[in-house]
Formats: structure tokens, C-alpha cells, sequence
């Protein structure tokens, strides 16, 4: 629930001047808000403004750094101070220039260390990097104050351990921050912070009522943290100028106090995902309150869009290189969703869900912020072939079914990461990374023990001994196996997010959320098309096990021929389904960390990669080390039919067990889509509704042709901002490795060759 | 009174989706087996013999037709039948058309036109869409392209016309064959003279298709032949444009 305050009159009658509706005046409610005061907008993209020479000039100055940054890995880290909210002095671009100001540390790009999730992982990226690590902190962070790292360490089991080591459970977030909370940073510039401590001292008065159990003092201690944090957050706002203790008063101001916020939130925690929420319509209000008053001019309007996006591409954290080969690249997730319909069925599309998208044509294509659109039939048919348009052009958005998502999580949904929705301000989720399900089948075959190394991971069970795999003594003993892996992971899970609460607690971020807050208990698949299709092969065809000289079953033999999944072919599909909800059953069969509601994903991000790369040969004839598909996607190549047959195979998997989002990344030539730029746009559109119409969640929509990606590997240096989707994220293609580039060109192009 | 029994059967190379380069929308296209031609630049050459074709019937294939309705009639497409060539299986083809009209669905018939007298009144009746493949305008040049004669081509664009059946005029564009600024400016003007002719696609040849050669054990006679540089394309369209058409 939220408490009721009282608003400060002085302040809040210039701020709110011309505002209507009530319920968000008495209490924190944003979407209210919204609600009562955005204008939807029906037109087509006319409107926009191109760059100004100040925007060119920023950008300009910011972007003459990268080749520098790209070369070193990074460009410059303040080794010697762990990064809080107010640690930093302030910093600029061109402070001359600059409409919105704010940077994580002094200078642009130069990176903070955040020693709170572990020690190692800074002193790691540091060397890596050709940097030492501060005596001091390593002093401070190895003996005084002890770290997310340590904690989670000093509490897994060493079942947990073996299970992380063998890579069956992978990609945990126990060395670094967890992210994918995403802080409703508008509440900073529609109350300012006077308000939100006010409604959380209030919050708070609730909890000093109830006896002092385990559960009520951390509570409480976390709300005096939260308190603390916007404190802070205005103090760090008054050294760039900006007083955001009080609302802000018109467009300029709101953008800069929900940056402010933001950038709190990413001075403060370098999480794997460090998402904005749902901006754009919020910030039209002020936008179209000025444009209205006469005080500034579309011009303006998308300049203030634009900086703010400037600084949305500037994230920057110190990780290791591993770190960046699991997530290709050097990713912060800083998604931003778009779009959507709002409860009543008018659109929550205004000018500014555009003004967002041009910042891809002011700024050029860029993999962040990840623009992300909450696709429904029901958008106006102006911002559909924006949308479209802008993908063809540029690569850069991802699409989600708004549809799915505002049944369950409402209108004011948000996405963290690629594929995570929740309610902005009022939902958090604790992480999960991963499990291997490709990998586990293997450890059914095999007893528990590992395809790779033959040490015994999992509780020994009997190994499957006949010559050929059968298809129901498989299944009996993967049921068996992943009976085992959901209680591990849950289990695992629940150690790394305790330890993450108690020593690399989101403060700011949670402090813009209600208390108290529904919290996901996010876990997540890896491997479905390869687990899915080896199924599918000991069912239709016959696979032979070949065994080594231990009895280790490391390699198959498929005789004769099998539905693959992605063909729209319901003997795979329906092995597929049944996969992700069996699995999601056995889940929550585990109770979570702070009665935590479990969900999972179906997402892989570029990690494909290196899961594949630590699994061992498999029985739908994938050789070991090569990389598994990304998400939810069909094996590369398998999907003989198309994206629409493949399309329709991702959208069967049943999004009520993948609440947290199933990914499918679609790659299409330009030619694929038909012969000229308004066909092209009006064809994506029609595929885009047809996805949605069909129980489609999630698609990147990736347009290129084969010839540009080959020509990007060869000649790096000519497309520093080639973008590429994959799995729910956009990435810069020159910084992937060239197993990396190889795997995207060597994926399904969906062009009428 | 029709006393023969319709074949239900005909031989099906494959299906696919694709959206945009097989009429409008995305769309179900099922390749047919079998087709009377060998142009040099085919890209299919696994469609050439009727007797590799699986022996499919018409409900079989619009079961599978059927998964998709949703998808295609959303997405703004249709179905959209090929080969091989499609008109060597008439009554098939006939069927599946019929079949997909009752189903109120987009219908086009990508076809070299070599055996338009083989389709029926009806038949086309049926078909919103015809993607007529005109592949030279010069007799010699056709002849030694693709082994037929231009001839039927022609009378059976002439017959759509009369039909008023539309017609994509789909025109490959092969350096040293088919780059005969005369010879595209023949067709042009023929093309001008019919009044069905919605645009017409300059395809710039590729060689995608040579693995599939290697494969069958046969030589690709254009292997060292050059795909069309951007400029030639655009010669050939702007050719097309000066007759009035939609050149794409």
C-alpha cells in the first residue's frame, strides 16, 4: 500500500499549475498521473525535428572518446574511490553546451568501481584493464567490510558450488550486482524528494507499529536506508545546480530530475541490467504543458529527448572481460519501454514515444538505451510504421507484446533487462540467471555425471545403458534430473539474494518503489531448442549412444529423420511447451527468498555462446562446443519454413509459465521484406501483429543483409556503431568476439535467397 | 458433363513462408515440382522433374495452409503457388486456388506463362494474382535461355489482360542476357499496350543457387556469369519507367 501525505502548497502549485486529476495529488501514483494528463497522439512521424548543431556538438564531443575507449576496453577508471551516490564531483561533456547534465564520476566515460557486490570482480576488471587496485580499498573491502561475493560464498553448499562450476546452473549474480530493479525515477520529477521521503517515513510509522521479528527489522532498516538514499540523491543533485528536493516545474527540469534519479541509481549499483522503465509518455506531460504555454518549441522538445539519450549511452561500469564475453559486450541494459495501450484502450502513445525513437536517427543507431516497444494491434497505425520504418533503418528496437503483459501486470508495465515485465514502481524481481536444460538432459543420460569432465555433479542415479536412447526411459529420468536442478537452483537463488539484500542493497532504487513491493523470483532456461529437438529425436527417429571407455555416454548417432522445432510442427512444439511448464511446475514446488512469486525466462542474451561452448556433443546431432540458439529461438538452420513457421512454433511456448519473458530473435534482409522502404515498413507491421495475434511475446527484429556483416568483421574500424539484436538486446557488432560474429551471420537469414 | 474424376494429388518440392517477394504480404508458398523449362540462371534446379516431387494431396496441403491462416491473414499476405512450374499440375493447382478462394484467401500464381493454355477459365478465375515471368523479349535470346518459346508466354499475358486478371510482370536481369537495352525496351512497350500490368520486378540474377547444382551433380552454365550491378538494375527499371510502369 501506499501511505497518504500531504503535498507542500508552495511548491506544488507552480509545479503542478494546469495538471488535472486528484488521486495522484494525495498519494504516490504515477500512472494516475499519467492518466489524467497525456495526450495520446494518432499522427505520423511529420513532426519531428533533426539534430541541432548544439546536439551535434555534444554528441560529437562524447562520441570523439569511443575509438579511444574501443581500443583500451576502457577509457579511464577512479580507481581509489568506490563509487556512492555522492562520491563523485560533478561532471560534464560540454557544460556549455549541455541541456542535461550528470555523469557517474568527474569526467565523461571514465568508469567508478562499486566494490559492494564483490572485491574480486573490481580487482579482476581493474588488471585486466592495466589498472592496480587501490591499496586502500582492497584493505577496506578485504578486511572491514565485507562483500555481496563473500557472503553468498560463506553460504553455499558444496553441492551449489559443483552445480555453478560445471555450468548447469550459470550466469549467477553472485559476483556482481543483480539489477533488473528498475526505480520509478518519474515519482523524482512529478514529487520531488521532500514528498518521497515524506510517504516513506510514513511507510515507515506503519512498520514501527509491529513487533520487532526478523522480517519487520529489515524492513525497517532498509526504509531508513531508502530515507538516507534520497537524501543523498539531493545532494548530489544540488552540486549539478538542481534543487529536485522540490517537483520539477516544467519539461526541462523533469527530464533532469528523472535523470538524476536514474543516475543515482547507476552511481550507486552496477547491475547486469540498470533499466529506465516507462519514460516517454510521463515526460510528454511536460513536454506538451510547455509546448502549449509557448515557452519552447518542437525543436526543444526533441533537443532535451536528445541529451537526455546522450546520457543514457554513457553507462559505463568496470567489468571484467569474461564478464563481457558472457554478455557480449558491455551491456547495461538501460531499457526504456514505448508505447502500449492504457486500461481504457486509448493508446499511451504521444509524441514523445516518437521523439525517443528519432533519437536513433539524431544520434545514429546505438545499442542503449534499449528501446523497447510494447507492441499491440491496437497502436495507431502512425507509430506502427514509425516503428517499423526506424527497425528497417536502424535495428534498434525490440518488440513485446503488450497484449500478454497488461492483463497481468497493467498498464504501467515497464521492462527490465530484454524480456522482464513489472509493474513500475510497485514490482521488483531478484534475478536468476539460468539453468542449462540441454546440459541436464546429458546429466540424465550420464547418472549425474558430466558430459564433459565425468565428475559427478548431480546425486548419482542410474545411467541409461541400452544401445539406442528410448524415448520414455529418457524422459523418466530428465523428470528425475530437473526435479534435482529446480530444488538446487531455487535454493542457490535464495542464498545469492539474501546476501545481496544484506550487503549490496538497492537503496535509491527501492526508495522509489511502494513498500512494501511484490517481489519475482526470476529464474530462467537456457538450451530449450537443443533439449526440445533431442527429445524429438529419440522419439521419431533412432539415436545411438556412442560411450567411452568409463561407460560415459559422449556422443550420438541419429538414424533417420525428425521434427525440429520451429517449423511450426506440434510433435516438437509440444515437447518444447511441455519443457518450459513442467520445468516452471518444479520450480515452484520450492518456496523463494522472501516469499518471492517464481517466474522464469526463456532468454539468452549472447551467452548462447559460451553455454554452448561448456556442453558436450547432444542427441539432436549438435556438436560439442557449438553454440545453442539464442532464447527461445529454433536451432540455427533447423527452422527450414521461415520466420513466420518459426515465429509460430516461440509463440506456443506458454507465456503463463515464462512470465518472465521469452525471447525470440528474428534476423531479415531488407529484400526479405519486400521492395521499397514503405512496403518493407507496412510488411514488419503485419508480421508484428500477426506475432502478437498469434501469443507471440517478445521479438528483436534484426534487418541486414549478410554482405555488411562480413564486410564489419574485416573492416571493424568503418562500423563502430553497427548494431545487431540479438536475444532482447542490441549490440554493437565490432565488439563482439569472432566466434560471436560468425555465430550471427551463420544464423537463419530469413531473406528470399 | 466432366466425367473424369479430379486428381487430388499432385507432387509438392516444398513450402515456405516469406514475406514481400512473392506477391503482397507475407505469404504460404508452395513450391510445385516439375516444370517443361531449363533456364540457364534457375535457381531451383531441384524442381525441374515432376517425379521428385512428393506426392501430396490438396487436402494435405491445406491442413498445412490451414496453420497459417491466422498468421498470413493478419500479417496482410495470401498463398502463393510456384515451382517448378505451377501449371504443369493444372487440376492441382486448380484445386488448391479453389480451395484457398472458399477460405477467402489472397491467391497468386507465379508462372512462366509457357502453359498458360493449360489453365482453365476457372482457374483463373480463382487467382487474384498472377506473377508473370517474362524471361527475354527476343525469341533467340528466350530460346537459348530457357530451351521454349516466348510465344505462349506472351498469348497468355494477352489473355489476362482480356481476363482482367492482374499481373506482376517479374523480369530477371542476367549481364550478357537478358541487358539488351532493345530487347527491355520491346517488352516495355508491350507491357504498355496491356492494361492489367500493376509493376513489374527487375530481379537482379544471383547465384544462391549453385550449391543446389553441385549437389545434383549437374553444371551451373552461369556460374561465371556476374550478378547485375546497381546501375545496370536501375538502367533496366528506368527502361520499364519510361513505358509507364511500376518498375521495382
Amino acid at each position: 500500500m501506499t501511505a497518504t501525505v500531504t503535498a507542500g502548497p508552495r511548491a506544488t502549485t507552480e509545479a503542478w499549475r494546469g495538471f488535472a486529476g486528484t488521486r495522484w495529488r494525495d498519494r504516490i501514483d504515477v500512472r494516475d498521473f499519467i492518466q489524467a494528463n497525456y495526450t495520446p497522439y494518432e499522427g505520423d512521424a511529420g513532426f519531428l525535428t533533426g539534430p541541432t548543431e548544439r546536439t551535434r556538438a555534444v554528441w560529437g564531443k562524447v562520441s570523439a572518446l569511443f575509438p579511444e575507449e574501443r581500443r583500451r576496453g576502457v577509457l579511464d577508471v577512479d580507481t581509489a574511490t568506490p563509487s556512492t551516490i555522492t562520491s563523485h564531483a560533478p561532471g560534464y561533456i560540454d557544460p556549455d553546451r549541455e541541456l542535461i547534465v550528470g555523469l557517474q564520476t568527474d569526467a565523461p566515460l571514465k568508469r567508478a568501481i562499486m566494490p559492494n557486490g564483490g572485491l574480486r570482480m573490481v580487482e579482476n576488471g581493474l588488471k585486466a584493464y592495466g589498472y592496480e587496485p587501490d591499496p586502500f580499498v582492497t584493505k577496506v573491502f578485504g578486511g572491514y567490510r565485507k562483500t555481496h561475493n563473500d557472503g553468498v560464498f560463506d553460504a553455499y553448499t558444496p553441492e551449489m558450488r559443483a552445480a555453478r562450476k560445471a555450468g548447469i546452473i550459470t550466469g549467477l549474480p553472485d559476483a556482481y550486482g543483480r539489477g533488473r530493479i528498475i526505480g520509478d525515477y518519474r515519482r523524482v520529477a512529478l514529487y520531488g524528494t521532500d514528498r518521497l521521503v515524506e510517504a516513506k517515513r510514513a511507510e515507515r510509522a506503519l512498520l514501527d507499529a509491529q513487533p520487532s521479528g526478523p522480517d519487520i527489522i529489515r524492513d525497517r532498516e532498509e526504509l531508513a536506508e531508502q530515507i538516507r538514499a534520497l537524501g543523498e540523491l539531493a545532494r548530489m543533485a544540488a552540486t549539478y545546480g538542481c534543487d529536485v528536493t522540490r517537483p520539477a516545474t516544467n519539461a526541462h527540469e523533469a527530464v533532469q530530475w528523472l535523470y538524476l534519479g536514474f543516475l543515482a541509481a547507476v552511481k550507486e549499483q552496477n547491475g547486469a541490467a540498470m533499466s529506465l522503465g516507462r519514460t516517454s509518455t510521463f515526460l510528454d506531460v511536460y513536454l506538451q504543458r510547455d509546448l502549449d504555454e509557448g515557452t519552447i518549441g518542437e525543436t526543444r522538445a526533441q533537443e532535451l529527448i536528445d541529451d537526455f539519450v546522450i546520457k543514457l549511452r554513457i553507462v559505463r561500469f568496470l567489468r571484467t572481460p569474461e564478464y563481457d564475453a558472457l554478455f557480449s559486450g558491455d551491456p547495461t541494459w538501460v531499457t526504456e519501454s514505448i508505447g502500449g495501450v492504457g486500461d481504457d484502450g486509448r493508446p499511451l502513445v504521444t509524441r514523445s514515444s516518437f521523439r525517443f525513437l528519432q533519437t536513433l536517427y539524431n544520434l545514429g543507431p546505438a545499442p542503449e538505451p534499449n528501446l523497447t516497444v510494447l507492441w499491440s494491434p491496437r497502436l495507431p497505425e502512425g507509430f506502427k510504421r514509425f516503428c517499423t520504418q526506424v527497425s528497417i533503418d536502424t535495428s534498434a528496437i525490440q518488440y513485446e507484446s503488450d497484449e500478454l503483459m497488461r492483463p497481468r501486470t497493467g498498464d504501467d508495465t515497464a521492462i527490465a533487462c530484454c524480456v522482464s515485465a513489472m509493474a513500475v514502481g510497485k514490482q521488483m524481481q531478484f534475478f536468476g540467471a539460468r539453468v542449462n536444460l540441454a546440459k541436464a538432459l546429458l546429466y540424465a543420460i550420464n547418472g549425474g555425471r558430466d558430459e564433459m569432465t565425468g565428475e559427478q555433479i548431480a546425486p548419482a542415479a542410474p545411467a541409461l545403458t541400452r544401445d539406442h536412447l528410448d524415448y520414455e526411459q529418457l524422459r523418466a529420468a530428465y523428470d528425475h534430473m530437473l526435479d534435482w536442478l529446480a530444488a538446487t537452483y531455487v535454493d542457490t537463488l535464495n542464498v545469492i539474494h539474501y546476501m545481496h539484500d544484506k550487503y549490496a542493497y538497492e537503496r535509491i532504487e527501492m526508495a522509489l518503489h511502494d513498500h512494501p513491493v511484490h517481489r519475482f523470483m526470476a529464474c530462467g532456461i537456457a538450451g530449450l531448442s537443443v533439449a526440445t529437438d533431442s527429445l524429438s529425436a529419440v522419439r521419431y527417429a533412432r539415436v545411438k549412444v556412442v560411450r567411452d571407455a568409463t561407460g560415459l555416454a559422449v556422443d550420438y548417432e541419429i538414424e533417420g529423420d525428425y521434427p525440429a522445432y520451429g517449423n511450426n510442427d506440434d510433435r516438437a512444439d509440444a515437447i518444447a511447451a511441455d519443457l518450459v511448464g513442467s520445468f516452471m511446475a518444479k520450480v515452484r514446488k520450492h518456496p523463494a527468498y522472501r516469499n518471492a512469486e517464481h517466474t522464469q525466462s526463456v532468454l539468452t542474451i549472447t551467452s548462447n555462446v559460451v553455454y554452448g561452448k561448456h556442453t558436450g556433443n547432444t542427441p539432436d546431432g549438435r556438436r560439442a562446443g557449438r553454440p545453442f540458439a539464442p532464447g527461445a529461438n529454433p536451432m540455427n538452420g533447423r527452422d527450414r519454413h521461415g520466420v513466420a513457421a518459426s515465429a509460430l512454433s516461440v509463440a506456443k511456448l506458454p507465456y503463463e509459465d515464462a512470465r518472465d519473458g521469452i525471447s525470440l530473435t528474428t534476423t531479415i534482409t531488407p529484400e526479405g521484406l519486400g521492395h521499397d522502404p514503405a512496403e518493407r515498413a507496412g510488411h514488419l507491421a503485419g508480421i508484428l501483429d500477426a506475432y502478437m495475434a498469434s501469443g507471440g511475446f517478445h521479438m528483436n527484429v534484426n534487418v541486414l543483409d549478410r554482405k555488411t556483416l562480413e564486410d564489419a568483421m574485416e573492416h571493424p574500424e568503418n562500423y563502430p556503431e553497427l548494431t545487431v539484436r540479438v536475444s532482447g538486446y542490441a549490440v554493437n557488432f565490432v565488439r563482439l568476439t569472432r566466434e560471436q560474429q560468425l555465430d550471427v551471420i551463420s544464423r537463419t537469414f530469413h531473406g528470399s535467397l | 458433363m466432366n466425367t473424369t474424376v479430379e486428381p487430388v494429388t499432385g507432387r509438392v518440392h516444398s513450402w515456405d513462408l516469406s514475406t514481400g517477394v512473392d506477391g503482397p504480404g507475407t505469404r504460404f508458398v508452395l513450391f510445385l515440382s516439375g516444370c517443361p523449362l531449363r533456364c540457364l540462371y534457375c535457381a531451383n534446379p531441384d524442381t525441374w522433374h515432376l517425379r521428385d516431387g512428393r506426392p501430396t494431396t490438396v487436402d494435405e496441403v491445406m491442413a498445412e495452409i490451414e496453420k497459417y491462416r491466422p498468421f498470413i491473414t493478419t500479417a496482410g499476405g495470401g498463398v502463393t503457388l510456384t515451382g517448378g512450374e505451377a501449371l504443369l499440375q493444372p487440376a492441382f493447382t486448380a484445386g488448391i486456388l479453389r480451395r484457398c478462394k472458399e477460405l477467402g484467401l489472397h491467391t497468386a500464381l507465379d508462372t512462366s506463362g509457357f502453359l498458360g493454355a493449360r489453365a482453365t477459365d476457372a482457374l483463373l478465375t480463382d487467382t487474384d494474382l498472377v506473377l508473370l515471368d517474362i524471361k527475354s523479349f527476343d525469341i533467340r535470346t528466350y530460346r537459348r535461355l530457357t530451351g521454349g518459346d516466348l510465344a505462349p508466354t506472351l498469348t497468355f499475358a494477352t489473355r489476362l489482360d482480356r481476363l482482367g486478371v492482374t499481373v506482376w510482370i517479374r523480369y530477371v536481369l542476367v549481364p550478357g542476357w537478358t541487358d539488351d537495352p532493345a530487347a527491355v525496351d520491346g517488352l516495355g512497350a508491350f507491357l504498355a499496350g496491356l492494361g492489367n500490368v500493376d509493376r513489374v520486378e527487375v530481379l537482379p540474377f544471383h547465384k544462391l543457387g549453385a550449391h543446389k547444382y553441385d549437389a545434383l551433380g549437374i553444371p551451373f552454365p552461369l556460374r561465371d556469369t556476374p550478378a547485375p550491378d546497381p546501375e545496370l538494375t536501375e538502367r533496366v527499371r528506368e527502361q520499364f519507367r519510361e513505358h509507364g510502369m511500376r518498375a521495382l
